[in-house]
């Protein structure tokens, strides 16, 4: 019994000891997500203050909520919301399920050559900035020169302002961002099907099940967990981002909807140097977001998915 | 007699459905390198048929000076180099970090591991934003220095919670155990067993980091102000081709004999992706492997 009791002390210190290691492994990220991303929040502060860069944050005058009751009332911020929203929620409705769809059928796809083309060319958007992707937008969809507009015309069509239009533009940039991302997006669905186990197929087959059958009843239901999962961290989004998408592919001529937060803080914030109503709008646009994720999150265990948090 | 009907009706629906797909799957892919190919050959067209609009997938008057051009800019030179050297640190740092933090925080009995897996993951739905962000570092003294385009970014909880999650599913736990029953350290076990078991993950995430701060242009939008030479080639490429607020030295002098500079945007655009173009078809079957399951039987 002492003996046991003994074994198992040094048992547990033998583990703390390798625990120790571990935490002096954790130390390098800690401390980079400590100062660098908690860091920031400190910067919060500022959308409750006057804030003046020689004051700082700590002479700085509190002013509780004024600042937000200000940007509410701003015309432009309700614009930047909606776009906002308009933007990620246009892009996600096709973001979603076209890499799921993409993988799907590379996966029925046995030619091993084709198969591996194919695949090597609809990654490479992902991979080019979105700079790129905005000087390629214009080339392809530019009104006096763009590619397709020269082949419409040819075509006998009207050339289309693409770029050059409010409606059109939002069309355009849906377009562009699904274009760009689903090669890469159906990558982790690859992956996904690629370890469902290959005896759910074979017992399909014995069972009478078709190809299309298998997609429905064994590849589907093994990748949902994958999809609701992505669908949730995109949802989490769906109030964020979207800087240098919009950023590229913005122009004088269109305004309407590619003023979105983060591009309406950019002008408040590091060109008008109006740190307080920028911060407070970049909070709002994050606590809204954290409640999206949540919300999500809820409604996937409420599904019987694992969800996140 | 019935029987057999329906094996070959499904037989023939079968072939239909398989060709369907090969075509749906190469026009996607065509779209994709279509509009490469067009920058590309109005990159080497002469002016005057890229004007009319007569360049489509093949060249026109074969004309390599815009590429002279963007070469023999210097800014734009060192621009690439700027991209080069902060790809190469960043992508250093974001790894040992990723590393460092997966590991400990894939092994189960790590005492206070929920509470701080949860602290990296909150980073990924709330963080400071854009102004709290650029106060920071401006209060550390980093604007319009290099640093600012390494070390804000380098800890990536998307990242983090790739490599934790492959490390939990593609390490067979019996694998630690026996390593530990050898009197093995975490750092040894990290550096001899974790590390080249997940060669195809680590080969994985270091091109999501590179590939990420490479096309990068907000941090750079925001961070270097005064000190222009610090501009990493998109922010670079930004300003030379969508805002147009900068044009190739060359070009401002020479205005008669030149050039229509949509010749030289495109060969701007191809310089900026050659590099990334050139390096990912040797990596990418990496990413694919490295989202599949440990070779490691148990």
């Amino acid at each position: 019994m002492a003996e046991n009791a003994k074994r198992n002390n040094k048992h547990l210190l033998k583990r703390m000891s390798r625990q120790w290691q571990l935490y002096v492994l954790l130390m390098i990220p800690l401390a980079f997500a400590l100062l660098f991303k908690y860091g920031a929040m400190i910067g919060l502060v500022a959308a409750f203050q006057d804030y003046k860069v020689v004051k700082g944050f700590w002479d700085s005058k509190w002013v509780g909520f004024e600042v937000f009751r200000k940007i509410f009332s701003m015309k432009n911020f309700g614009l930047a919301v909606r776009n906002t929203l308009l933007l990620n929620l246009l892009t996600l409705l096709f973001n979603f399920p076209m890499p799921i769809i993409l993988a799907l059928l590379l996966n029925e796809v046995k030619n091993v050559v084709y198969k591996k083309v194919t695949q090597t060319l609809l990654y490479l958007p992902h991979f080019l900035s979105f700079v790129i992707i905005g000087a390629i937008a214009y080339q392809m969809f530019g009104v006096n020169s763009g590619v397709v507009n020269n082949l419409i015309e040819h075509l006998g069509g009207q050339r289309i302002p693409f770029l050059q239009e409010d409606m059109h533009w939002l069309f355009t940039y849906v377009l562009v961002n699904v274009w760009q991302s689903m090669g890469w997006g159906s990558i982790i669905y690859l992956a996904a099907i690629a370890g469902v186990n290959p005896e759910l197929y074979e017992a399909a087959t014995i069972d009478g099940a078709n190809r299309f059958h298998k997609i429905i009843y064994v590849t589907l239901p093994c990748i949902k967990s994958t999809a609701v999962t992505l669908l949730i961290m995109n949802l989490g989004k769906v109030m964020g981002g979207s800087f240098e998408s919009v950023y590229a592919l913005r122009n004088a001529a269109t305004t309407e909807f590619t003023t979105t937060i983060p591009v309406l803080i950019y002008q408040f914030g590091i060109m008008g140097g109006k740190f307080s109503e920028s911060t407070a709008m970049g909070l709002f646009q994050s606590v809204v977001g954290v409640v999206l994720v949540l919300v999500s999150d809820f409604a996937a265990k409420k599904l019987g998915e694992e969800g996140l948090i | 007699m019935d029987k057999s009907g329906r094996i070959i009706s499904s037989n023939v629906s079968s072939k239909i459905a398989s060709m369907l797909i090969y075509l749906f799957i190469g026009l996607a892919a065509l779209t994709c390198v279509i509009p490469f190919i067009h920058i590309l050959a109005k990159s080497v067209s002469e002016e005057a048929y890229v004007i009319a609009n007569k360049v489509f997938l093949w060249p026109k008057g074969f004309d390599l000076d815009a590429y002279r051009k963007v070469l023999g800019d210097a800014s734009i030179i060192r621009s690439f180099f700027v991209s080069v050297v902060i790809t190469v640190i960043f992508t250093v740092i974001g790894m040992l970090i990723t590393l460092c933090a997966a590991y400990p925080l894939s092994r189960k009995n790590l005492i206070g591991r929920k509470g701080i897996t949860m602290l990296c993951m909150i980073t990924m739905y709330f963080s400071g934003g854009m102004i709290p962000e650029y106060l920071l570092v401006n209060s550390l003294g980093m604007l319009d220095t290099i640093w600012s385009l390494v070390l804000p970014l380098a800890f990536s909880a998307y990242n983090l919670l790739i490599m934790k999650t492959s490390l939990q599913t593609s390490i067979p736990e019996s694998l630690l155990e026996s390593a530990y029953l050898d009197g093995a350290s975490e750092f040894c076990i990290l550096g001899r067993i974790i590390i080249p078991l997940s060669k195809p993950i680590i080969a994985t995430l270091t091109l999501f980091y590179a590939v990420g701060r490479w096309n990068a242009y907000s941090d750079a939008l925001f961070y270097i102000k005064k000190n222009v030479d610090l501009r990493p080639l998109q922010l670079k490429l930004y300003n030379l081709v969508i805002a147009s607020t900068e044009s190739i030295q060359d070009t401002v002098e020479g205005a008669a004999q030149l050039t229509n500079p949509e010749v030289l945007k495109a060969a701007s655009v191809i310089f900026a992706t050659v590099p990334i173009i050139c390096i990912y078809p040797f990596i990418q079957k990496y990413f694919v492997q490295g989202t599949m399951i440990g070779s490691v039987k148990e």
